[in-house]
């Protein structure tokens, strides 16, 4: 940051430099030049004291040396003439007897990043290869990478990629690693350097020697190499045994990785792994660093994702420590909910428990719908938890309770009688958009079971026209319909008031359109206006799909130990979209209790049966009938859905699909490529016929994340268009977002 | 827009740069050209704007990625294009800071500015274009030229140390609390002074449920080196001999030191383990973690704490909260700076008290709507007890409900929780001027948590 009176301290240090009295005296000199360096790192541009700064690099005091190389090549990009005039004495010092002069220089020549520099430090870094100094040797392998990146259009120097292949061989194990990283860096192109057999062994048989830097590197080299049989294997992953255990956390979590890999077809042996590394990983979790508390807490969750036994003995080791920061413990949270068992639920519960009442009231949110989704198992628990908290009468608390309960109900049935008991006079409390629209819709779906339905609704009637939230009106347009339908005489009257401003006063266009659209729908009379909102009221059977299935390990292993796991939920996907088959982007939507939880039973209930757009199978088409529409029509729509990892099996998704009154007619096999799916239904008296495709992309593998969907029409009709494809997505999302 | 290299293997690094809390550049070194230093401005506003519950530890920027620790009040960053191991840069970025401790004395926005100098000789050893090189300070002291200017922060009440020597001790032999934050290098030219700590370290989580019973106990400890020795020799590090390893090992008699999991150094050699448990290890300069060691559950004592909690209302409307804290150590022992954090209704406005003692501080903190009740020092054995009256407008049966849990945070020097102890600390071969040695325990409350 640039601020007033910079270009008078650099008049002033300019003067400084220049003074010969100051240039005698080593000390000063020294501190002037510190004193530069400073504001370089304060944001201040220095780089009008380049030929006062390469002038000062002449000397033998090897601390003013290094000052002088930082500056150098933080502003050689700028001043690339003025830096060419430095090349001298770097050149002349990587000649020096001392290694440690030598290195130095050529480290930081090769660190000079400006164009045609290239050709003055070519031959200093080949004589570097074979410097008798290992530190000379480090630095001049990478100084073979550097130099490729600084022209990356140029041929690559066969010679020099050899040389690198042997030096693998060097005596230092910091050289040979080098090497790797250097071999990746010139070879990217073409896939980086090559792991072949005698490589991977050379590199297993010093993993001993190497730094925890070194092993860790190293190990995620190892994992392009696939052994030739199972010979091969079990040999290397006895060699590997030991690291599983290794004190450093990223070596320990390296191995894993490896061997997680390598016995992809083993999966005795990988469960054996994962149960020798849970030592490590739980020390993470409980690390003195809370980085690497959170780092740890990342990767238990992606093994509970294949393993959701795997901690449950040691669930103790996630309760909250009162003094860590908040993510730490949402996180610990998110893991209490997936170990909770018949043995431990008792325990966590009151944990849990104790956090609801927290200061923090996100903390407090969070755990509340944690115990939420513990009550989809162990209902009654929860709901007597649940209950309890709402005689705190507190805003926060009670609102996501009231959340919670509509959840409840819509999972569990069996919860009705008592959230209804427990929601009549929480209407005071509850404050927040979030909440008041769970509490309109339990009034609403389940008023008769209510006795003050009709009154607490009506406090919201006469407070719509102070209410901000459009949704919170959309929601108490469908609640009073319904309310209605189940108790006229009561409603009847504040029904017409809500109607009437709805639609004459209201300014929100989706909040007038779905006013007229139930004013409509009521003159149609109440046997039409009861089949279209009067759904089902619950469904259990949404529960088995949003609930934790059973992931195969090696959906997760390409991403174990990297950042993916670590990096925020929402930006992962916009940070790395033009990624690589390592990352697809959806997978990184987790169902996180908090949320997604809700949000998927909300949006699949809005497609199933109370929105204003609505599927149906009737009349049912024949095998016969959709192949000769779909020769037939023209395409109306295509569109790419994000849809990452293996497809889910036939049955789940023709389960899924039938849910939402989607009927699948043809399925590839889930391993085939091209995958196929064809589907119908109707909508808005519109028959859709669709096509989902998954294909392999002959360049990148990019084209399996996404399923292309082709729809045709008859007639064509744009809403019904639009709501189709909405709840497919909704439908592709749930189904990855828990299977994948 | 950063070139995307998330296939690429090789952890490099792009920038490392050191941010005090305010945001002020304190070191920022380039490795690989790859973004400007715009970005530690961009970082600097999304780590401030996050949300609580956003895990901040990694962060993305055009893809870009920040991943960064937060130590003694400074954001410690790495910025990478690639997708490496976190856990490889998280405990680079921590053990980078570990040295600056290690070199300047102590971690400090001050010590960094002082010493900026020599934190960039270390980088510029540390990493060559992104890729780490070395983090060992052996490697690392023949390089480093520049002399640490030590900042020795006038306090009296230095936090860091006090719980390793604060206790008033019957010991004639106690270290200076300084001792241990200086610099490792500056005995170039001053009187050499060699001197080599072991420390015994323990951090403890208990949770104590509303009956009275532990519901969970778990001791985290390490043994950690800290050595000034100029020059290496082995040293064999004796533990207990009835130390025992895992669930299985319960041996007999009642003296024995049980833990459920132990990880070593890679530098320990272990031969003499087994039959004499006996860690033999050649320290390099500054502090290393030589075991690591954790136990939950069947902790051999009793926890240090009981809390005989009363909750009641009285006919005033005000809320009464009577605390009874008892200190199960042995009565030679004592804790330090205990604090005892009671969370009280939200609509609580003021508090008076009525405590045992006038060394005693209580007070309501208006932020997090707590009681905090701190004891600086509190023997063994002892018990004390504490009235804290609070007014609370509105208050019904259900706000008593808010009351809790509680959590103390304390430390016990001189203890262990598990009796792990140091037989003996021997050097070989002798040194010519026999160096000090230095062996003490702590056990700090990582989480203690009282349910009411």
């Amino acid at each position: 940051m640039p601020y007033l009176g910079s270009e008078e301290t650099v008049k002033e240090l300019r003067r400084a430099l220049s003074n010969p009295n100051v240039q005698s005296d080593r000390l000063r000199y020294r501190n002037v030049i510190l004193r530069v360096i400073q504001c370089m790192t304060q944001g201040l541009d220095m780089s009008a004291l380049y030929m006062e700064m390469v002038k000062a690099s002449a000397t033998v005091d090897i601390v003013q040396k290094k000052l002088v190389y930082l500056y150098m090549c933080t502003y050689a990009g700028l001043k690339p003439d003025l830096a060419l005039l430095a090349i001298n004495t770097l050149r002349k010092d990587c000649a020096d007897p001392n290694p440690m002069v030598r290195g130095l220089a050529l480290r930081n020549m090769c660190n000079l990043r400006m164009p045609g520099i290239t050709e003055y430090i070519q031959q200093p870094v080949l004589t570097g290869l074979r410097d008798k100094a290992s530190y000379v040797r480090r630095v001049a392998v990478l100084g073979c990478a550097k130099m490729q990146n600084l022209q990356p259009d140029t041929e690559i120097d066969g010679a020099v990629v050899n040389e690198l292949y042997s030096m693998l061989r060097d005596p230092d194990p910091v050289v040979m690693v080098n090497c790797l990283r250097a071999l990746e860096e010139i070879l990217k192109d073409e896939g980086g350097v090559v792991i072949n057999k005698p490589i991977a062994h050379h590199l297993l048989n010093r993993l001993a020697d190497l730094d925890s830097w070194g092993q860790s590197e190293a190990l995620a080299f190892l994992l392009r190499y696939r052994p030739r049989g199972e010979d091969e294997l079990f040999d290397i992953l006895n060699l590997l045994d030991g690291f599983l255990h290794s004190g450093h956390s990223a070596v320990a979590t390296a191995t894993l990785r490896l061997f997680l890999q390598l016995a992809a077809a083993h999966l005795a042996v990988q469960a054996d792994a994962l149960g020798r590394t849970r030592g490590p990983l739980l020390a993470a979790c409980s690390a003195q660093s809370r980085e690497l508390r959170f780092a740890g807490l990342c990767h238990v969750q992606q093994v509970l994702r294949s393993l959701p036994a795997h901690f449950s003995a040691h669930y103790k080791k996630f309760f909250c420590s009162y003094s860590e920061p908040s993510y730490i413990k949402f996180r610990k949270m998110e893991i209490l909910v997936e170990l909770v068992n018949d043995e431990n639920v008792v325990l966590v519960l009151e944990e849990l428990q104790a956090y609801c009442t927290d200061v923090s009231p996100e903390l407090a949110q969070a755990a509340i719908f944690a115990v939420g989704r513990i009550g989809r198992t162990y209902s009654e628990r929860c709901l007597n938890i649940l209950t309890n908290l709402l005689g705190l009468k507190q805003d926060h608390i009670t609102s996501a309770v009231v959340q919670t309960f509509r959840d409840l109900v819509w999972l569990c049935p069996q919860c009705t009688p008592s959230v209804c008991a427990a929601v009549a006079g929480c209407q005071d409390y509850v404050q927040d958009s979030e909440g008041k629209q769970a509490l309109i819709w339990l009034l609403g779906v389940h008023g008769d079971q209510i006795s003050g339905a009709p009154y607490v609704l009506e406090e919201y009637i006469d407070g719509v026209k102070t209410e901000l939230s459009p949704v919170v009106k959309l929601e108490l347009l469908t609640a009073a319909v319904r309310l209605f339908l189940s108790r006229p005489a009561e409603t009847q009257d504040m029904l017409g008031r809500l109607l009437h401003y709805c639609i004459e006063e209201e300014s929100d266009m989706s909040v007038r359109d779905r006013a007229l659209m139930c004013y409509r729908l009521l003159r149609c009379g109440v046997e039409e206006t009861n089949r279209v909102l009067g759904g089902p009221k619950s469904d259990p059977s949404l529960g088995v799909i949003a609930g934790p299935t059973e992931e195969p390990i090696n959906s997760w292993v390409p991403h174990f130990n990297t950042l993916q796991p670590v990096s925020g939920r929402e930006s992962w996907p916009t940070a790395t979209t033009r990624g690589s088959s390592e990352q697809p982007p959806q997978s990184a939507v987790q169902p996180s209790l908090a949320g997604a939880g809700s949000r998927e039973v909300t949006s699949s209930r809005e497609a199933g049966g109370a929105g204003a757009f609505c599927l149906s199978l009737d009349p049912v088409l024949a095998p016969e009938a959709f192949e000769k529409h779909w020769l037939q029509l023209e395409v109306s729509h295509t569109e790419a859905l994000p849809c990452p990892g293996p497809p889910s099996s036939p049955e789940t998704l023709q389960a899924a699909l039938q849910m939402v009154k989607i009927q699948a007619l043809a399925f590839s096999r889930p391993d085939a490529l091209p995958w196929k799916v064809y589907a119908y239904t109707h909508g808005s008296g519109s028959l859709v016929l669709a096509e989902l495709l998954r294909q392999a992309d002959p360049d990148s593998d990019s084209g399996l994340d996404q399923l292309t969907v082709t729809v045709k029409q008859e007639p064509r009709n744009e809403q019904a268009l639009r709501g189709f494809i909405s709840v497919l997505k909704t439908v592709l999302q749930t189904l990855t977002s828990d299977s994948s | 827009m950063f070139r995307n290299r998330a296939n690429a293997v090789g952890t490099m690094i792009s920038q490392v740069f050191i941010l005090s809390s305010k945001g002020d550049h304190l070191i920022y070194k380039d490795f690989r050209g790859e973004a400007s230093n715009n970005v530690i401005n961009v970082f600097y506003e999304m780590v401030t704007s996050l949300r609580g519950d956003q895990p901040p530890v990694v962060m993305n920027h055009e893809g870009l990625h920040f991943i960064h620790v937060r130590q003694g009040g400074l954001y410690c960053v790495a910025t990478t294009t690639a997708n490496p191991s976190p856990f490889t840069i998280i405990e680079f970025l921590n053990r980078f800071l570990g040295l600056i401790k290690d070199y300047c004395g102590s971690l400090s926005e001050k010590s960094v500015k002082m010493n900026f100098a020599l934190i960039y000789e270390m980088l510029d050893e540390m990493l060559d274009y992104g890729y780490i090189q070395t983090s060992s300070t052996d490697i690392l002291k023949n390089f480093i030229q520049t002399e640490a200017v030590s900042s020795k922060p006038f306090s009296l009440f230095d936090l860091s140390n006090v719980g390793l020597f604060g206790a008033d001790t019957q010991q004639s032999k106690v270290a200076p609390s300084a001792a241990a934050s200086r610099p490792i290098m500056s005995s170039r030219d001053q009187g050499v002074k060699n001197e080599i700590f072991v420390d015994v370290i323990e951090r403890l989580t208990v949770v104590i449920g509303a009956n009275g019973v532990l519901m969970k106990a778990e001791i985290q400890g390490e043994i950690r080196v800290k050595c000034y020795l100029p020059s290496c020799s082995e040293m064999r590090i004796g533990l207990n001999e009835e130390f025992s390893i895992g669930k299985s090992q319960l041996r007999g008699y009642g003296s024995a030191v049980r833990v459920d999991e132990c990880r070593f150094h890679q530098a320990v050699k272990l031969e003499e383990f087994d039959s004499y448990r006996i860690l033999r290890i050649c320290p390099s300069q500054g502090e290393q973690t030589v075991m690591q060691y954790q136990l939950s559950d069947d902790l051999p004592s009793a926890p240090p704490f009981r809390l005989f909690p009363t909750v009641e209302r009285d006919s005033g409307g005000r809320l009464l909260i009577y605390l009874k804290l008892r200190c199960d150590l042995p009565p030679k022992s004592a804790a330090l700076n205990v604090s005892v954090t009671v969370p009280v209704p939200k609509g609580s406005l003021s508090l008076s008290q009525e405590l045992s003692s006038p060394d005693q501080k209580a007070e309501l903190q208006p932020s997090s709507k707590a009681v905090l009740w701190e004891i600086p020092r509190f023997p063994g054995g002892a018990q004390l007890s504490a009235l804290f009256k609070l007014e609370v407008p509105g208050l019904s049966s259900a706000s008593l409900l808010e009351v809790g849990p509680v959590s103390l945070s304390f430390e016990l020097p001189k203890h262990t929780c598990t009796g792990l102890q140091i037989r003996f600390l021997r050097l070989s071969p002798a040194q010519p001027g026999p160096p000090q040695r230095w062996v003490r325990y702590v056990t700090h409350s990582d989480s203690y948590t009282i349910r009411i």
